[in-house]
């Protein structure tokens, strides 16, 4: 998919809570029997004043920040994609919108579809400034993760995520050269209203679901630009564990070194919404003017969004503030399961 | 805080604005209808800097209902002069020290049980560290 006027990235911002769970503290409160070793070996836990709402204001006050010029007013569009947003009912957006000086006269609303939730805000975000309705476009992608205390995804449901804000390719760090969608209707994830924790589809998980949509929509993007994986210079995949973004990215014939910058589960396990986005804002935190970024993401139900970045030398000029590694940096861990599961509001005193 | 009271101020809980007097220059945070130094009644939005320095603080035994512990409370000077009263997040209390610099981040500040609404607003954490670019 191409737009009428050209679009890119104007500013971005990334974040990691501070406290980590080391993968350890949550098999000793369990002691699974016979498992695996854990994917991760920690994982990011929200702060006991974060959520969705929080994380994202930062995340957006950074993008912003990276682009002083731009009036946020000018702001015509803000989208926050997530699957786990504080109210049922009730926008996150119109938060986020406000405390970064927004609203009134802006477009916001929440966006769900699993993890694909922020790629699915940042098309969104691609046609609202390429078609020319507005002159920004903020997307976001954030997830404090659930996950039922015990189950497997307990060892890898991690939070963070980032915001990209897009404007006309002339004012962009990195501009799109293009984009695709794909999605059928597979039962892989899910979560039904009401339900605290969601629920596997086991035998959709893998194979029909991650990989068969990943690698489809990669390889329809990479047709449509005419270009191979080694064209490109950095690689950016959904995350749910490291070893499905080696797999999918050498099926696709991306190198190690490829993905290398923008594979930050390993440090933080999965952010769902936030996690293809934040890898992306770890690849931006690294790229060179003339660099080429592929990204593809994943969201159980199940689909994934690719889109193809060109680098500009506007780059260089954009990284005020935090960056990902920053983040990563600064961590306080948790090593008590008591504590672990008090900060994740799973006991608490009302 | 009730409801009318959080929408009312949201504007100084978000972006920590008050309201500067046009007549002497006084700035009042939280915003008020009128001038505590002149008593006029033109008033412009004045946004504070994010920024400042712990000017003294204190750790709340027992946190006030709807707030999480612990319950760190500060004087920060901010950058441009005035002294506001704020929670402290992202720090253990024994490594808080008069003079640290800190900066705002917009956190829960109340939630008014499973079911109602949250409040949302200003605290003050140390910057996160920069390290070297690679
Ligand atoms: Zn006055």
């Amino acid at each position: 998919m191409k737009t009428a006027r050209a679009v890119g990235i104007g500013g971005y911002g990334a974040y990691v809570p501070r406290y980590r769970v080391p993968t350890a503290t949550i098999s000793a409160a369990w002691r699974p029997h016979g498992a695996t070793k854990p994917a991760v070996a920690e994982k990011s836990v929200p702060g006991a004043d974060e959520d969705v709402v929080t994380m994202a204001i930062e995340a957006g006050r950074t993008a912003l920040g990276r682009i002083p010029e731009l009036d946020p007013r000018t702001i015509g569009a803000v989208w926050v994609g997530s699957e786990s947003k504080p109210y049922a009912v009730k926008p996150s957006a119109t938060v986020v919108a406000e405390a970064l000086g927004i609203t009134p006269a802006t477009v916001a609303a929440d966006f769900e579809f699993a993890c694909k939730a922020g790629s699915e805000a940042m098309q969104t975000a691609v046609a609202f400034v390429g078609s020319g309705m507005t002159e920004a476009a903020l997307a976001i992608g954030m997830d404090t993760a659930q996950s039922r205390p015990g189950d497997a995804l307990e060892y890898t449901a991690g939070c963070g995520g980032a915001a990209h804000l897009f404007v006309p390719a002339d004012q962009a760090l990195a501009v799109v050269e293009g984009s695709v969608s794909y999605v059928t209707d597979t039962p892989d994830f899910f979560r039904r209203e009401g339900a605290a924790y969601p629920e596997h589809g086991s035998r959709f998980t893998g194979e029909p679901s991650y990989f068969e949509h990943t690698l489809a929509a990669s390889r329809r993007l990479l047709a449509e630009l005419g270009a191979q994986a080694g064209d490109f210079d950095h690689a950016v995949f959904h995350q749910p564990v490291p070893k499905f973004v080696v797999r999918a990215s050498e099926e696709l014939g991306f190198t190690a070194e490829q993905i290398r910058h923008g594979l930050v589960a390993p440090r933080m396990g999965n952010a769902y919404s936030g996690s293809s986005l934040l890898g992306l804002a770890a690849v931006l935190d690294q790229a060179r003017p003339g660099e080429r970024i592929f990204f593809c993401s994943y969201g159980s139900g199940a689909g994934s969004d690719a889109f193809a970045f060109h680098v500009t030398e506007r780059i260089d000029e954009r990284r005020q503030g935090a960056r990902v590694a920053d983040y990563l940096d600064r961590r306080r861990e948790i090593t008590d399961y008591g504590h672990y599961l008090r900060l994740r509001s799973k006991i608490r005193r009302d | 805080m009730d409801l009318p009271r959080y929408h009312r101020l949201r504007g100084a809980y978000y972006r920590l604005e008050g309201r500067r007097c046009t007549g002497c220059g006084a700035v009042a945070f939280p915003p008020r209808p009128a001038c505590r130094g002149c008593g006029g009644r033109e008033l412009e939005v004045h946004a504070l800097a994010p920024r400042g320095r712990v000017h003294s603080f204190t750790e709340m035994a027992t946190a006030p209902r709807g707030f999480d512990p612990p319950h760190l409370m500060a004087l920060v000077e901010l950058e441009d002069g005035p002294i506001i009263a704020a929670q402290l997040t992202d720090i253990d209390p024994e490594d808080i020290a008069i003079g640290m610099e800190v900066e705002m981040v917009t956190r829960r500040i109340q939630e008014k049980g499973p079911h109602g609404y949250l409040v949302y607003g200003y605290k003050f954490r140390p910057p996160v560290p920069r390290g070297e670019a690679s």
